[in-house]
């Protein structure tokens, strides 16, 4: 452990080396047998063996309507989605920096949020399509089933910008407050720039949270299905390697917006960690050779 | 959590009205219907209909039927056993990254493996082990080919052991992340003084180690055990219809439209859950480690 000489692992390494790659064996072995029996030839089952390679499945999700509004509810998770990040990002950027005050009340808000994200999701479900049962409004994906979604993904929203706040060095903001900048433009600078790569994070919760729910979602949503909902009907009467595909479907839709969000949170940390760089060098180049400095300053201006 | 900084400019009603809308959107959509499922489940039913009453029924039926008692039963049985299971793994899993692994890439890499699943679908990564544990699923083919056995295992789908199975997959993230989170903030320093001092790799653990990280611990508890005691999808499908918990119960009340007991059973779980969590808030002020 830390104690141990730089050369050599103690052998308690391996041991836990072995523990850690039989987890994260056990975490994605299983998900990949489903994601090969999805491309079963159109004759192959539920189970192993193959029987042949082919798309089949795939065009059978498209072109049967027999296993449900697909192509319907996939869009309407996705808009849901997109609306359950966008509402996420703002109130709990708001919510973070309102805690960042003491102010009455703040207690019982945090015990409220967390009450939310432990509470069960299918009774939250009933309660708030009891609410819109006796309130007389329909229960629809945009109204009742976003309000739903909501009480997951914010306290989620709230424990991020809560860990992001932590880290964050007030030094910045009252630099900026002492050159002048009013109240918005130090936000709007300074303090979201900073914390760009922690609301990314959020927006990643908001939008894979949304697109994945389904407990909360099941009794408020009213008479249009999300995806996540044909798939829970499917897991009872669809029988054939085409839930395999809806499967692998929603799955490749999820790495690509896991892949966005922590591609461009590596981007942003990599050019900040370039221009401190290009920083460090300015300032002990200008001492010892000050017209290679000048050249590698032209260079870094130019690609920035 | 942090040493005491400068205030940020004295605005007396900035604060209200930056938490304002996370407020509303949490009585409404939360605090309402909570409200709601309490007064429903004194509410009487006729057939299909709710009759806005004051009625017990609902609990005494909740309370005279054997069946609760063997459902709530098996449910926090299922509860125990996950959450021990996913503690040894969050810790395990955790110790590993933050103690062992040397270079801060490599901790961040790895650590994001492990949370990737977390974000792509839970029914999807449960019905992903029915062609795993079937009885031509790779596992047993696995056994068979190695000559372990002669048949396949019938116990492994459609069993306690795929519901647990499915449980730890599924939630063991929520115990890993916490427990990094903490273990990361641990001051080496204060490690490598035991180890000066003496202390065996096992002394620093459990001396030094689990009491510094257990927030993350209660943390990861909470939402292991909220997340056991609510489910109704995991056991439904993994068990093959033969097991039950509490909330599957509720499902198939709610299914017919009984809401009132759907509503007294709810009630109870939230009691039961509540308590739980407020034994572990007990020991360790979450709080206070969380919003500094």
């Amino acid at each position: 452990m830390v104690t141990g000489s730089s050369s050599g692992r103690p052998w308690t390494f391996y041991a836990l080396a072995a523990f850690f790659t039989l987890f994260v064996l056990f975490l994605y072995g299983p998900m990949s047998a489903i994601f090969i029996l999805s491309f079963q030839g159109p004759n192959g089952g539920l189970t192993f063996p193959m029987n042949g390679v082919s798309f089949h499945w795939f065009a059978a999700l498209v072109a049967q309507q027999r296993s449900g509004d697909f192509v319907g509810s996939f869009g309407r998770s996705i808009t849901l989605a997109a609306l359950v990040l966008v509402i996420t990002v703002v109130i709990s950027i708001m919510a973070g920096l309102a805690f960042r005050y003491r102010f009455r009340g703040a207690t019982a808000v945090f015990y409220m949020a967390i009450a939310s994200l432990i509470m069960p999701g299918l009774l939250l479900g009933l309660g708030v399509g009891l609410m819109f049962q006796f309130a007389h409004i329909p229960p629809a994906w945009f109204s009742s089933a976003l309000g739903a979604q909501l009480t997951w993904t914010l306290p989620f929203g709230l424990l991020i910008m809560f860990a992001v706040f932590s880290r964050f060095n007030r030094a910045y903001e009252e630099a900026a407050r002492d050159l002048g900048a009013s109240q918005w433009q130090t936000l709007w600078h300074v303090v979201l720039p900073i914390l760009l790569p922690g609301i990314i994070g959020v927006a990643l919760f908001g939008f894979t949270l949304s697109y994945d729910e389904f407990p909360r979602t099941l009794i408020p949503i009213g008479s249009r299905n999300t995806l996540p909902l044909e798939i829970w009907a499917m897991t009872t009467d669809v029988t054939s390697p085409a839930l395999y595909a809806l499967g692998t479907l929603t799955t490749a839709v999820s790495f690509v917006v896991i892949a966005l969000a922590l591609t461009s949170i590596a981007l942003i940390q990599r050019r900040r960690a370039r221009r401190e760089r290009d920083r460090a060098d300015r300032r002990e180049g200008r001492a010892a050779a000050p017209t290679a400095a000048a050249a590698r300053v032209g260079a870094g201006s130019g690609d920035a | 959590m942090r040493a005491p900084q400068t205030t940020p400019p004295r605005l007396t009603s900035a604060p209200y009205l930056l938490v304002a809308p996370l407020a509303l959107v949490l009585i409404v959509f939360f605090g309402i219907p909570l409200l709601l499922v309490v007064v429903v489940s004194f509410f009487d039913l006729d057939k299909f209909d709710i009759i806005p009453t004051f009625v017990l029924t609902n609990y005494s039926e909740l309370f005279g039927s054997s069946l609760t008692y063997a459902l709530y039963a098996k449910t926090i049985k299922y509860a125990l056993m996950v959450w021990a299971i996913t503690l040894v793994i969050g810790f395990t899993v955790s110790y590993f990254l933050v103690f062992h692994v040397r270079t801060v890439l490599w901790q961040i890499a790895l650590f994001l493996l492990c949370t990737v699943p977390f974000w792509t679908s839970n029914v999807i990564r449960m019905i992903s082990w029915i062609p795993f544990l079937g009885r031509n699923g790779l596992f047993n083919q696995s056994l068979m080919a190695l000559g372990l056995t002669q048949r396949p295992v019938e116990f492994l789908l459609f069993s306690d052991f795929s519901v647990v199975i499915a449980y730890v997959h599924l939630f063991s993230l929520f115990m890993i992340v916490p427990i990094f989170n903490s273990m990361a903030r641990i001051d080496r320093a204060v490690i490598e003084a035991a180890a000066d001092g003496g202390a065996s790799r096992f002394r620093i653990i459990t001396d030094i180690v689990i009491p510094l990280s257990k927030t993350g611990i209660a943390l990861g508890s909470i939402f292991v055990i909220a997340l056991v005691m609510g489910d109704f999808f995991v056991v439904k499908v993994m068990s093959g219809g033969q097991s039950a918990s509490v909330v599957a119960a509720m499902s198939n009340e709610i299914a017919i439209l009984q809401y009132p007991p759907a509503a007294a059973n709810a009630v109870c779980l939230l009691v039961l859950v509540t308590l739980m969590v407020a034994v572990i808030m007990r020991v360790v002020d979450v709080r206070r480690e969380l919003s500094g």
